[in-house]
């Protein structure tokens, strides 16, 4: 009885459960100096406005249409472009605004909550970005950072192969110096935007040496899509957000000017990976968005549907199987913008970064099929939107890193903090 | 081409909450609520930026009356592409007695101040659908007022107005300056862009006390009782049109 009180009150305070702005904070800021806080900024509140109302009225009757066709979406791609949502990450001396990682994550949370088809194509931008951002020297970056604000143009991060995904030192896509230009072959598969990508970084080996090691033998360039010997592979057709354009990419002969090699030769395994402490955060955000709506579904309709002679959130099995829900999205909320906080700082964020992302990955899955599991038969139907966000759901077990790596990873610094 | 337009903006609750009477029955509930800009403000801002754009005026003043949150208000309007603002500040029980009277007192008296050729309002406020504050300022300033706009189209030193009446539309030829109110289909606002709002941030809200203005807020009306609106009771069904006519007759209503 009590409880059916709060969720009444709390559902008439807005749309969302969402702690940072239903409660719209009247109230002043008591700061303190230092302290832990949980309240954004009026900027930042403002930007996230922007972002869910583009997702809500723009993104959310789309998508759907987007998810049969398969369709790359442009049209809200040009708009979202237009609001300044995307290439939030670039700098200022660019043309872009600089902003932070947890400002990005912040708009990256909303417009998953739209449709994360939608997100990550949007998002790949922001990976194939990070390299040149963290490692490209004034020209690279006024050359390739300079054209993304002046229109709207993707990237695409050129990395995975058909051979290595997890195991990113064991690609094979091999780059000989040869005079000025580095000529490349090899085979990269399931590159998001790659079939509408203007650029991509690029991760090739080279040092043939196989007793080289990784961290000496690889080197990240950046090389124009319309380059000859580029070759696009078909449109992939995924379980879930189908509207990302996902391709393997050819490389036959591909000559690349050595003015387009990030920081040297050798340099290339140390800046893809880098780029993920500012790429998992968002990531994890986008899985979070994607866990927000499938409760926010799951949460209407149960207080529409009715069993039993009574609405289905009031029999205790469905109000604590949204409860369970609830707990997942607000502790993912939490790590992912701790995460995102930690590198705005100044610090290595790697352990929080896929804390955040194996958390986040794993919780988008389970609320995911939770909220099908709400809907009974309704929820398996593509009439109700649910099944699509348990499609969607799947990837981020796996892109970005894999729950096993992140595992990897935890563990790993997770041992030599303790150590220390 | 000096030509100042002013835009009233008001802070009401967000449209899309559910409001709620208080338990005492002396308003609504506006504590913790998501409040935004008026939508009908929201078109006014608008059409006065997209004159700008057009180079037909040289600067829109973004007003708004109220405690400090209404600056939010008014950076709204700055993000959507206004020059500066004027913060009227009022608040207490000022604010709770603050109508359209008070409002159209203030917004003359800028008006006057700030050498306007233009004012642009929204049709009517989202909380108390007046739609008054437009008339009583032309009123008070003894200017043309074109209300409920539909379209506007400055003519030199005339404007143009199409306004949305019972009939269809009437088209009127004002003289400036003058006072327009924004109607629905007037045009479709746009977001304010995360650039615009950073660049916003730069721009200039004055604050103003309506003392200074030699406003006098006193309000002759008291509002008594808040209540909902009465429960929608169930319907019945019948049979036949014989039954619903002999039921209609007995509720009074045939």
């Amino acid at each position: 009885m009590v409880f059916f009180k709060v969720l009444r009150a709390s559902v008439q305070t807005g749309l969302r459960f969402q702690g940072t702005s239903a409660r719209a904070a009247t109230s002043t800021l008591k700061t303190a100096q230092g302290g832990f806080r949980f309240e954004l900024t009026d900027q930042q509140k403002e930007f996230q406005e922007v972002a869910r109302k583009f997702a809500r009225e723009e993104i959310i009757p789309a998508a759907p249409s987007y998810d049969k066709s398969g369709e790359y979406p442009v049209a809200l791609i040009k708009r979202a472009w237009e609001l300044g949502l995307i290439n939030s990450h670039i700098p200022e001396s660019c043309g872009g605004m600089g902003l932070g990682i947890f400002d990005a994550c912040l708009i990256t949370e909303e417009l998953a909550y739209g449709c994360t088809g939608v997100q990550t194509a949007i998002e790949a931008n922001s990976l194939g970005q990070m390299p040149v951002i963290i490692a490209g020297n004034d020209m690279q970056k006024k050359k390739y950072l300079g054209r993304m604000t002046e229109e709207p143009l993707m990237c695409a991060y050129c990395v995975t192969e058909p051979g290595a995904g997890s195991d990113v030192a064991g690609i094979k896509t091999r780059a000989e110096k040869k005079g000025d230009e580095y000529v490349v072959n090899g085979q990269k598969m399931w590159i998001t935007n790659g079939g509408k990508a203007n650029w991509y970084f690029l991760l090739a080996r080279t040092d043939p040496d196989p007793k080289c090691p990784a961290s000496k033998a690889f080197t990240g360039f950046i090389v124009d899509a319309d380059t000859p010997g580029v070759q696009m592979g078909r449109k992939e057709m995924n379980m879930g957000q189908r509207c990302s354009d996902t391709r393997g990419i050819t490389f036959e002969d591909v000559r690349i000017p050595k003015e387009n090699v990030l920081i040297g030769e050798g340099a290339g395994f140390k800046i893809a990976m880098g780029a993920f402490d500012k790429t998992r955060p968002p990531v994890a955000a986008g899985a979070t968005g994607l866990a927000q709506r499938a409760l926010d579904e799951a949460t209407k309709y149960s207080l529409e549907r009715k069993t039993f002679g009574r609405l289905i959130s009031d029999h205790q099995a469905v109000a604590f199987l949204l409860a369970e829900m609830a707990i997942k999205v607000e502790l993912a909320r939490l790590a992912y913008q701790r995460a995102a906080w930690e590198v705005d700082e100044g610090r290595r964020n790697t352990y929080y970064a896929s804390i955040a992302k194996a958390f986040a990955g794993d919780i988008a899955n389970q609320v995911a099929s939770d909220a099908v599991q709400v809907f009974g038969g309704n929820g398996y139907n593509s009439e109700y939107p649910v099944e699509k966000l348990m499609r969607d759901a799947k990837i981020y077990q796996i892109y970005e890193g894999t729950a096993q790596i992140q595992r990897l990873i935890i563990s790993r610094e997770h041992l030599v903090k303790f150590k220390n | 081409m000096s030509a100042r337009v002013l835009v009233g903006v008001k802070r009401v609750i967000d449209y899309a909450v559910k409001i709620r009477v208080k338990p005492d029955n002396t308003g609504v509930v506006t504590d913790g609520v998501k409040h935004s800009m008026n939508p009908f403000c929201e078109i006014a801002v608008e059409e006065a930026v997209k004159l700008k754009e057009k180079k037909l005026i040289k600067e829109v003043v973004a007003v708004s009356c109220g405690p400090q949150q209404a600056q939010e208000t008014i950076r709204t309007a700055l993000a959507m592409g206004a020059d500066r603002g004027i913060h009227v500040e009022v608040s207490g029980k000022d604010y709770d007695n603050l109508g359209p009277l008070q409002v159209s007192k203030i917004l003359a008296a800028l008006a006057k101040k700030e050498e306007t050729s233009l004012i642009i309002l929204g049709k009517q406020a989202i909380d108390d659908d007046c739609n008054q504050t437009g008339q009583m300022t032309a009123a008070l300033l003894d200017w043309p007022q074109g209300t409920f706009a539909s379209e506007v189209v400055l003519e030199g030193d005339k404007v143009k107005v199409i306004r949305e009446i019972d009939g269809g539309l009437e088209t009127v030829r004002l003289k400036m300056p003058a006072v327009i109110t924004a109607d629905l289909r007037l045009n479709t606002p746009r977001y304010a862009t995360l650039p615009n709002i950073m660049k916003a941030k730069k721009k200039k809200i004055d604050v103003v006390k309506p003392g200074e203005l030699g406003v006098d807020l006193t309000s002759h009306l008291e509002v008594l009782r808040v209540d909902e609106p009465p429960q929608r009771q169930a319907g019945m069904k019948v049979e036949t049109v014989e039954e619903l006519i002999s039921r209609l007759k007995e509720a009074g209503r045939m």
